[in-house]
């Protein structure tokens, strides 16, 4: 396990820490939210992001990456989980980034993988076409139109959809409904003629739309990859992304153990500290146990990254399970915790549970990825 | 490095000229080498497996060589250990000695008792048991009420203990005593007496799983040597704390389900195969299988989380708030492999004895009943959640 950091990697969660509390904060998601700010994310701070190399951490220095790696990337993400920071890390850094990285030709890296590393492309994967995840069960069709090809189908909770500049869409270009093969990667531009793309309004104040495709014509350099071999390179991604994304959620976790720790020795009741009663400590050492147990499958899944060992699904569903798991838990007993004051919005125990859902939800929950952990094992 | 190869080199020549075949098979219950004064030996080869092992103080590897030990570094005794694993080598000895009173002793003895008790423990010529828990003190350990009294050129031990595991098989026991009732911590001795003396009688308890290995243990007029007390007189709490620590990474190890009873029945997804059938490699009922997932999978975060605290600890950054919740975690997850075990084998993991079972199954139902004493024993569930909210959390009492 990376337990031990090196230095470049200290600096790096200290810069990441530093950067999320002091120029984010949870202040900066009140504040899209209550302005009801139209893009839904900070493009100023998007911008700094990729100015302190956290756009470029998975990209390599050729296309002005950091290659700081999947530990760096977790350093970051978890800080940026404490906060809740809306950024569009997961669409375009974690899935689409890596999509390119793994299958793009020469020519998408180059122009992409820059872009992305600069801060100036936002990129959102459509994939998912019903309200559960489910990455094989692609009905979108492409249809070969001489050079060209034509997309039609819906697409739904595509992150970062309604201000992404190019979408890669999982579309089918051969196999039944259900097939792993048979499903081609496409860059679509958002703006192209026939596609109409519907922001959707999440209960945790991030991104997401719906997308309809109706004939949308790409040409044959827009393919991702190779044809109908586009499950291969998903299922990469996923499990990139799914790491990535245990590894927000640890952020949050440990921000809500911490803010519900405080609180109970804060908080008075029958003139004494509610930290004192022991049907609270018992709970709160429960999760402590519950919250350790979520950093090693975090640091385990990010070092199976780095190492790019043959077992990293079984260990991105190991985190993504426990973690969606714990984080429902977590807020669920913070909020209980809190009181009557967990249920205003002035605290932040809502927002967090908020997001624990949503997050919870990408990317497979923890039934999904139980019965995928299941079959990996063979049983 | 290169000393190290030599040394597993040496190992693995010793070990292949002096464990003997049999000693290299799976272990029966029976077979167990506790040694003592009255040592039972079914297998004739479990004795000269142990006195091989004991004439090179490999029972006791990393203890000092001048008591019997066998010196070896920490380096040496993980290659030992490997060599052992690699060949399935049996336990060369079972002994709460080596386990929890050799390290008190190495760290809290007079050089004396050092040599007197420590040799023989590594031998397996005495078997030690521990005095601690009393009918009035259990989860409230200092609240124990054994009195030592003294009288001159002895102490005079009147009392009770209870939960003395294999007491009645013991020779010597382990005790905490009080030696002064006006304080309670304080006021607390660690003394050494052998189970032969006149007035020490244990009687087995039985346990809902049919096994005795507990007894209550009663101590009248029992006279004891001055020279048998440890550490200073009223100091043996902090002697007491050192082994309950020892013993509580003892039984964390246990969430792991190694080498349990019916573990040749296979994993819990293999004995749900066979017991629920399959469809396509399922398991057939889904929701088993999604309970048994569930248990594997918090079983890897388990063993990852011992990992990284192994790992932190080596990198010198101290035990680590982690280790805190190791005997809680571990033996919940334990009784909880348990309960699903005997889900999985339905009415067959429910025989009590006789015919109609296999042995794996009546083991797995005696060790389910057995596996509810996990999170009693050395510190209940309860107590270890509030250890972590005063001390790790910094809760207020």
């Amino acid at each position: 396990m990376a337990l031990v950091l090196t230095e470049e990697q200290q600096l790096l969660r200290d810069t990441a820490t530093q950067f999320f509390q002091e120029r984010v904060g949870i202040q900066n998601l009140r504040k899209l939210r209550d302005e009801k700010d139209e893009t839904g994310f900070d493009r100023a701070i998007w911008k700094e992001m990729a100015d302190l190399g956290f756009a470029g951490i998975m990209i390599s220095e050729k296309y002005g990456g950091t290659e700081f790696g999947p530990v760096g990337l977790g350093l970051v993400l978890e800080q940026a989980g404490r906060v809740l920071a809306a950024t569009p890390l997961v669409s375009t850094v974690l899935l689409c980034g890596s999509a390119i990285q793994l299958a793009g030709s020469a020519n998408q890296r180059q122009e992409l993988l820059t872009a992305i590393a600069a801060g100036d492309r936002v990129m959102a994967l459509a994939l998912e076409e019903g309200p559960h995840h489910n990455p094989t069960r692609i009905a979108t069709k492409a249809e070969t139109r001489g050079d060209s090809y034509a997309i039609s189908g819906s697409k739904t909770f595509v992150l970062d959809g309604h201000v992404a500049d190019q979408l890669i869409v999982a579309a089918r270009t051969s196999g039944g409904e259900n097939d792993a093969n048979g499903i081609t990667l496409f860059l679509v531009d958002r703006k192209a003629p026939g596609v109409k793309v519907t922001r959707t309004h999440m209960v945790d104040n991030r991104n997401a739309a719906n997308i309809e495709f109706d004939n949308v014509e790409v040409s044959d350099d827009a393919v991702l990859g190779s044809l109908d071999g586009g499950y291969d390179v998903l299922e990469q991604v996923l499990d990139i992304a799914r790491i990535g994304l245990s590894a927000e959620m640890m952020g949050l976790v440990q921000q809500v153990f911490d803010t519900t720790l405080e609180y109970l020795k804060e908080r008075k009741q029958f003139g004494v500290p509610i930290g004192s009663f022991q049907a609270l400590q018992h709970r709160i050492a429960h999760l402590f146990s519950e919250l350790e147990l979520c950093r090693s499958v975090v640091l385990e899944g990010l070092t199976a990254l780095e190492e790019r060992r043959n077992d990293v699904p079984q260990i991105a569903s190991l985190a993504k399970a426990r973690l969606s798991d714990t984080a429902r838990v977590m807020t669920n007993e913070g909020l209980q915790m809190h009181g009557g004051m967990g249920m205003t919005d002035q605290f932040d125990v809502g927002l967090f549970m908020k997001r624990a859902r949503v997050a919870a939800a990408t990317l497979g929950d923890s039934n999904f990825h139980r019965d995928r952990y299941a079959t990996l094992d063979g049983f | 490095m290169e000393a190290l190869e030599t040394f597993r080199q040496e190992v693995r020549e010793w070990l292949e000229a002096n464990c003997p075949a049999s000693m290299r098979t799976p272990m029966p219950e029976e077979e167990s080498p506790w040694g003592g004064r009255n040592p039972s030996w079914p297998n004739p080869d479990s004795k000269v497996w142990l006195d091989n092992m004991a004439s090179r103080g490999w029972t006791a590897p990393t203890w000092p060589k001048e008591y019997g030990g066998g010196g070896l570094s920490k380096d040496e005794n993980k290659i030992l250990q490997q060599e052992l694993r690699r060949i399935k080598a049996r336990p060369a000895l079972m002994s709460f000695g080596i386990w929890m009173l050799g390290p008190a002793l190495l760290e809290f003895a007079n050089e004396e008792q050092k040599k007197k008790y420590l040799p023989p423990i590594v031998r397996g010529e005495i078997r030690w048991c521990q005095g601690y828990s009393e009918p009035g003190a259990g989860s409230d350990l200092a609240g124990l009420q054994t009195k030592c009294e003294d009288k001159g050129d002895h102490y005079l031990v009147n009392g009770q203990k209870i939960w003395t595991s294999y007491a009645d098989k013991a020779d010597w026991i382990f005790a905490l005593v009080r030696t002064d009732s006006t304080k309670k911590h304080e006021g607390i001795s660690f003394l050494l007496i052998d189970m032969a003396t006149e007035g020490v009688e244990a009687r087995p308890i039985t346990m809902i799983s049919g096994a005795s290995p507990f007894c209550e243990t009663f101590f009248t007029d029992v006279k004891v040597p001055k020279d048998h007390l440890v550490g200073e007189l009223n100091k043996g709490w902090t002697i007491a704390k050192r082994l309950l620590q020892h013993e509580r990474e003892m039984i964390s190890g246990m969430g792991l389900g190694g080498s349990q009873s019916g573990a040749s029945l296979g994993g819990l997804e293999q004995v749900a195969k066979e017991y629920f059938g399959e469809e396509n490699g399922k398991v057939a009922s889904p929701a088993l299988r999604d309970h048994i997932a569930q248990q594997k999978m918090d079983g890897r975060a388990f063993a990852l989380t011992l990992q990284r605290s192994a790992e932190e600890a080596k990198a010198g950054h101290g035990p680590g708030a982690a280790s805190s919740i190791f005997k809680y975690y571990g033996t919940e997850l334990n009784k909880r492999r348990y309960e699903l075990l005997l889900e999985v084998l339905g009415t067959q993991g429910l025989g009590w004895e006789g015919e109609g079972f296999t042995p794996d199954e009546l083991g797995v139902t005696r060790s389910w009943l057995r596996s509810k004493g996990n999170s009693i024993e050395g510190g209940t569930s309860e107590v270890q959640l509030n250890v972590v909210s005063k001390r790790v959390l910094g809760l207020p009492s």
